[in-house]
């Protein structure tokens, strides 16, 4: 006979336990509630920057009314909540303000560099996924011996070790010592998508040595606790053949952890361009947030920084979109 | 001897298997030698680590990573488990050779659904998949699930525990097996469940003539289900023999003092103290001295501590590993036989009061009556035994009545101590957990868990405190050096007994045991339950004493409340309850527990519980009623009606109607 | 017949200790730690980063100069040696912050379901959109660059991951029964969170503390090569690397390529570190 041993418990769950389909509603909501906090924070975290606005922008030499002009002009003397309500509006219209330092709207920037950096990511992603995930199971497979070893402390260390660092290697060995790929990830104009992504093949590496080891521990722990699960013991006495204990039973439950995982570092990905588009000069939205911090461009920092969030929080949503409808215990709840 | 024209089912020749743990060997199981026939069926039983599990592993050859086998050999059906190629086991798994578990809920794929699972069984074995489908929903049929169609297509989650065990018999009968292996397969389900799945299991077991290796640490269910039964003791096999000798007359001093620490049904408090089993089971040491049982024996002699006994042949099947076995039944107790000293609950105003008492989790039309209209008293120095199923609320009600959880408005909760002290309430209800390894802190020395019960709900401090301190943990039979120790250190009958000792810290009032002895062995349990009522007697506190072990109640209570799905459907004198007039679901419970000797007509109840969430509409018990009366019983919910001695029942049967004890339960003490 | 048998098992700790011992990976990861540690302390004492030498600029590694010379001729052995220390000061230090505001906060927020988790939730929701290193960007531009203001930043960037890792620790403790039984005694929250459900969750704290400490290094240096982190006229490697990046192109490579190989065993030796620590807490 079950009790639970937390007592009431097993009440609990039951009146707690809600439709699939008002979880999802549910995550939709708090994904926008998350946009908004994020909204606020970043406008606040934009006005905490040091500052005249027009004064830094036009320097310490310019004339005292000709910062103050600018700043009326730039809307920078207005209260703060009437800027952050003014900001927010024009920017869910995909009006992202102007920027400072070009004096032009912010949105075309933002837009194309998101576009190059949304390229990298998904070289770097068609690479390290599949090789995370076969690395994290062979690995699982191979529990306690060398390949075990090698595989996770391989991974453990790629994943530690900065991208500035793996990236500077990757370019004495590959693009100075051998001379094998070129050294910034910009294909000449003109040049046609499989030199396009050639040229983005050595930067896309420091980004899979940070995932794969994520990837393979999430992928290793998963396969690691359905082999171990009873489920499993079932399938191999049922007398199944390995392979089919494996296809059928065991990666099915495994993986699918994995798919949150991805997710989140797919967002964090984003984060980790900024090194990258920097050592190898591409114009993505991680060194447009780098040049706009530097040079207190605010409103293109602002925009960099909440897109980057927007991208964070859409993926991590579809994440657990894809989650919840491969998952029969969910997707049953669904009907 | 001459050959068997059939080979045996299983046969197990001098069997060793180790663990290793921490980089050292430990022995789980020692020399074991175990003979199943065709169709036959053998239990094996014992308590936690001793074995048991690790013997159908080692059946199975599915040890874990860690386990290895030292030597001996296992032959199914005639043939050498260990010698086979990963083809041939295969092949004997696909064929001869399967398995039930004790959760079903985890031993199917929760990404697979059900009929895939149960197919799978038939394309192994070289079917098509139409056909494998097709066969796969007789099973279920043969199973006795209703509507196999549609259980076909359903996932594990979808299912109630019952359904998914009897999913894993139907998937273990799929292809005629010579030898299935039930571990514990009824752990874990409730009581009237648990009795319909044994049924199914024996009724099965005779259509297809299969054997059974039948593994658990309940002795009822045992007895019941098996016609030979061996005891393990620390991985060794100490006793065996055919079933109804082996509990009548047991020759070993380990099984004797195993079923004298049962409860059996009618056993109670007021007519004699439960015996234990004193000292602590073995480590699993690889060599041993004497007699694994010696320092735990009371027969014990000299040539016990330097010469380890051997199996021997008594005749008649049976075979016993003790020099003395003939002695065995004059094992003497070690506890005087005298009952519990027991004082009648007080005739003085009630020390408990709770009327009307409801509890609703969510709202508007998502909102469940976890409780509704529960009424009932507690006397000073009385317990009163709660019994019911999951999801009948019952550790709800121990929540509120301790104050951790708020009932709905309108209850109304009269604690004595209320109007007195005000304040006071809290120190004079404690509770006993069901688990206590989550009940102890575990980063805490015992003396530092004690202290603080003293400290908070004893008021005491200085010198008086640490007096009190050994006092109170001495009166637990707690030896003074568990102070200094993390409860990790503790078996789980030691930790039961700090967590009592907590409880009893600030001299309660009430203490709620919510199952107290269910996560422990039966000899821990009994030394557990013979302490709770010491300390009743010397304390004057009242027990409400939550248990599904009709046993255990009937032996701790005076007045026994049933509860179900939220409703109160009998409460009484435990007299009462146990003889009769009984509720329907009441008469149900009483005959769905097993007892070792002797059992009762089984009254089956049909269909699953229903869900807590949508508890059905008028009585709520209709929906799996034998005793169902018509309309009435659908539409309109009956009140909890006196039957006379303060005996309520809450049916639209007439006392009359109501069934009765068949045996006198008196009798059986 | 034992009535009082010895206790199931030594103390746990120094079973730990001797496992911990035992792993080969972690022990690697402490020896490597060690040894920048002891560069850290006594470097300085024993190699001059600062001292130029403008006649034997970018000179290649040899007898004289082992890792070679940049362009103020400055020894590049020396600076890799003494570059270890400003990093082993900031990234600790950063990390400390991040876990006791991370703990102090997943407390409270475990503790306290319903609305004070909900708020802080999608607080911490919000923030941890943003990857670590732009929170610890646009914070630095803010604040200005200084071995303070990078503690600061990073302290406070890590503060809601640790939070969500403390405040998964209190919800699984928190429906234990011992929990139940501090209540029935009438204790305060407070004593409750603190003397009873804290000691139990320092395992998963302590392999978060060394996780987050690789992070903080990794932090401080990408920050340094940013140019937001560690200020010249520091050895730091990350900040030697951004300076000299500049010269690979002409075949400078010794002037990068021994700060980069430190930076990555250190980071390397602390997950060495938290991997073998996870191992004997699991």
């Amino acid at each position: 006979m079950k009790l639970s041993a937390r007592g009431g418990a097993d009440d609990r769950s039951l009146a707690q336990e809600t439709s699939t389909l008002s979880f999802l509603i549910r995550r939709l909501l708090l994904s926008l509630v998350t946009l908004g906090v994020l909204s606020i924070l970043v406008f606040a975290g934009g006005q905490l920057l040091p500052g005249d606005v027009g004064r830094s922008i036009l320097g310490p030499l310019a004339d005292e009314r000709a910062v103050a002009a600018l700043n009326h002009q730039l809307g920078t003397d207005r209260s703060l909540t009437v800027q952050y309500l003014d900001w927010i509006s024009h920017f869910v219209r995909g009006d992202m303000s102007t920027s400072y330092a070009f004096r032009s709207p912010v949105a075309p920037f933002v837009g194309a560099a998101l576009a190059n950096s949304l390229k990298l990511a998904a070289v770097a992603f068609v690479i390290v996924v599949p090789l995370g995930i076969a690395g994290g199971v062979l690995a699982a497979m191979k529990r306690g011996t060398a390949t075990d070893r090698i595989i996770t402390i391989t991974g453990l260390s790629a994943t530690v070790i900065p991208e500035f660092v793996s990236g500077i290697i990757l370019i004495l060995l590959f693009g100075i010592g051998l001379r094998l790929f070129p050294m910034t990830a910009t294909a000449p104009p003109g040049s046609g998508v499989l030199t396009g992504i050639y040229y983005l093949l050595l930067p896309s590496f420091p980004l899979v040595f940070l995932l794969f080891g994520y990837i393979a521990r999430m992928a290793r722990a998963g396969t690691i606790e359905a082999l171990d699960s009873d489920y499993t013991r079932t399938a191999v006495l049922k007398g199944l053949p390995w392979r089919l204990v494996i296809w059928r039973h065991v990666l099915r439950n495994a993986l699918l952890p994995t798919i949150t995982v991805v997710a989140s570092q797919a967002g964090y990905m984003i984060g980790g361009l900024v090194v990258i588009e920097t050592l190898f000069r591409y114009q993505g939205i991680g060194s447009l947030i780098y040049t706009a911090a530097r040079g207190h461009d605010f409103p293109m920092l602002e925009a960099g920084v909440l897109v980057v969030g927007l991208v964070y929080v859409a993926v991590t949503l579809a994440a657990d979109l894809a989650y919840t409808a491969l998952n029969p215990r969910l997707r049953g709840a669904l009907r | 001897m001459s050959a068997p024209a059939v080979p045996d089912a299983l046969r197990i020749e001098n069997l060793d298997v180790m663990y290793r743990v921490r980089g050292q060997e430990r022995s789980v199981l020692r020399n074991l030698n175990l003979r199943i026939g065709a169709g036959e069926t053998y239990g094996l039983v014992g308590e936690s680590g001793c074995g048991k599990s690790t013997a159908a592993l080692a059946v199975m050859r599915y040890l874990p990573r860690n386990g290895r086998i030292g030597g001996g050999h296992v032959l199914i059906d005639g043939e050498d488990l260990y010698g086979l190629s990963q083809t041939g086991l295969r092949q004997l798994r696909q064929t001869r050779l399967s398995m039930v578990y004790q959760d079903p809920g985890r031993a199917l794929n929760p990404a697979i659904t059900v009929g895939a699972q149960l197919a799978e069984v038939f394309t192994v074995a070289g079917a098509y998949s139409a056909d494998a489908d097709k066969r796969a929903v007789a099973m279920l049929r043969h199973v006795r699930i209703t509507d196999p169609e549609r259980v076909m297509g359903r996932y594990p989650h979808q299912l109630s525990g019952g359904m998914l065990q009897r999913t894993v018999i139907a998937m273990a009968l799929a292809v005629d097996r010579k030898l299935i292996i039930l571990d514990e397969p009824t752990t874990g389900l409730d009581a009237t469940v648990e009795a319909e799945v044994l049924d199914l299991i024996d009724t099965l077991r005779r259509e297809h003539g299969t054997a059974i290796l039948f593994i658990g640490h309940n002795l009822a269910v045992i007895a019941r289900m098996c016609e030979r039964v061996g005891v393990l003791y620390g991985g060794l096999l100490v006793e065996e023999a055919p079933t109804r000798e082996l509990f009548a007359a047991p020759r070993h001093p380990y099984t004797v003092g195993l079923l004298r620490c049962l409860p059996r049904l009618g056993l109670d408090r007021k007519l004699r103290r439960l015996d234990t089993i004193p000292g602590f089971p073995p480590s699993g040491a690889v060599e041993l001295q004497g007699c694994i049982f010696a320092n735990r024996c009371g027969l014990v002699r000299d040539r016990c501590r330097t010469e380890p006994p051997a199996l021997s042949a008594l005749g008649g099947g049976r075979s016993s590993r003790c020099f003395f076995h003939e002695e065995a039944g004059d094992l003497p107790r070690v506890t005087p036989p005298d009952p519990v000293e027991h004082v009648p609950p007080g005739e003085e105003h009630p020390l408990l009061v709770v009327e009307s008492l409801g509890k609703t989790f969510g709202s508007g039309s998502h909102s469940v009556h976890a409780l509704r209209d529960i009424s009932f008293t507690i006397a000073r120095g009385e317990t009163v035994g709660l019994v019911g199923e999951s999801g009948s609320g019952k550790s709800t009600l121990a929540r509120i009545l301790l104050g951790l959880e708020r009932a709905d408005p309108g209850s109304r909760i009269a604690f004595e101590a209320n109007r007195r002290g005000g304040t006071q309430a809290r120190h004079a209800i404690q509770m006993v957990f069901q688990n206590p390894d989550s009940a102890l802190n575990r980063s805490h020395r015992v003396g530092r868990i004690l202290r603080r019960a003293l400290v908070r709900l004893g008021g005491l401090r200085g010198e008086i405190l640490r007096g009190r301190l050994l006092a109170l943990s001495r009166g637990v039979q707690l030896a003074d050096s568990y102070l200094q120790a993390k409860p990790r250190q503790l078996s789980g009958g030691l930790k039961q007994r700090v967590a009592i000792a907590r409880a009893f810290a600030g001299a309660p009032q009430l203490v709620v045991c919510d199952e107290p002895t269910s996560a422990l062995d039966v000899s821990v349990q009994a030394a557990i339950l013979n302490l709770l009522g010491d300390l009743q007697a010397a304390e004057r506190v009242s027990y409400l004493f939550i248990s599904h072990d009709l046993s255990v109640i009937r032996y701790v209570a005076d007045r026994i409340a049933v509860l179900y799905l939220g409703r109160l459907l009998e409460i009484g004198p435990a007299e009462s309850v146990f003889q009769g007039p009984h509720h329907p679901y009441t008469e149900a419970l009483l005959s769905a527990t097993p007892a070792p000797d002797g059992t009762l007509r089984r009254v089956k109840l049909s269909g699953a519980p229903p869900s807590a969430m949508s508890p059905p509409k008028g009585c709520v018990f209709h929906t799996r009623c034998p005793r169902h009366i018509g309309p009435i019983c659908d539409t309109e919910e009956p009140a909890l009606s006196e039957r006379g001695g303060g005996h309520g029942i809450r049916c639209h049967l007439g006392s009359d109607d109501l069934g009765r004890a068949q045996v006198d339960q008196s009798s059986a003490a | 017949m034992s009535l009082a048998p010895a206790l199931r098992s030594g103390p746990v700790r120094w079973e730990r200790t001797r496992l911990l011992l035992s792993t080969p990976t972690f022990m690697v990861g402490l020896a490597i730690l060690l040894f920048w540690v002891g560069c850290a302390t006594v470097g300085q004492t024993l190699v001059d980063p600062l001292a130029d030498d403008m006649m034997n600029s970018l000179l290649p590694p040899s007898a004289e100069h082992w890792f070679g010379t940049d362009q103020l001729g400055r020894d590049m052995f020396a600076r890799v040696i003494a570059g270890s220390r400003d990093i082993l000061i900031v990234a600790p230090l950063a990390t400390v912050l991040g876990i006791v505001c991370g703990t102090l906060l997943g407390l409270i927020m475990g503790f306290f379901p319903g609305l004070v988790d909900d708020l802080l939730s999608r607080l911490i929701e919000a923030v941890l959109a943003l990857p670590l290193l732009i929170l610890a960007l646009v914070a630095l531009t803010a604040l200005g660059a200084s071995n303070g203001t990078v503690i600061v930043a990073i302290g406070l960037a890590f503060t809601p991951q640790v939070a969500r890792v403390v405040r998964s620790a209190v919800m699984s403790e928190r429906h234990l029964d011992y929990v139940a039984a501090a209540r029935l005694r009438g204790e305060t929250a407070v004593y409750i969170m603190v003397v009873e459900i804290l000691p139990n969750i320092l395992p998963p704290i302590t392999v978060e503390l060394t996780v987050r400490l690789g992070y903080a290094i990794f932090t401080v240096a990408t920050l340094s090569f940013l140019g937001v982190g560690l200020q010249p006229p520091s050895p730091d490697w990350g900040l030697a690397i951004s300076e000299n990046y500049a010269l690979i192109g002409g075949g400078y490579w010794w002037t990068v390529l021994f700060d980069a190989l430190a930076i990555g065993s250190l980071v390397v030796s602390i997950n060495l570190i938290a991997e073998g620590l996870n191992g004997a807490l699991e």
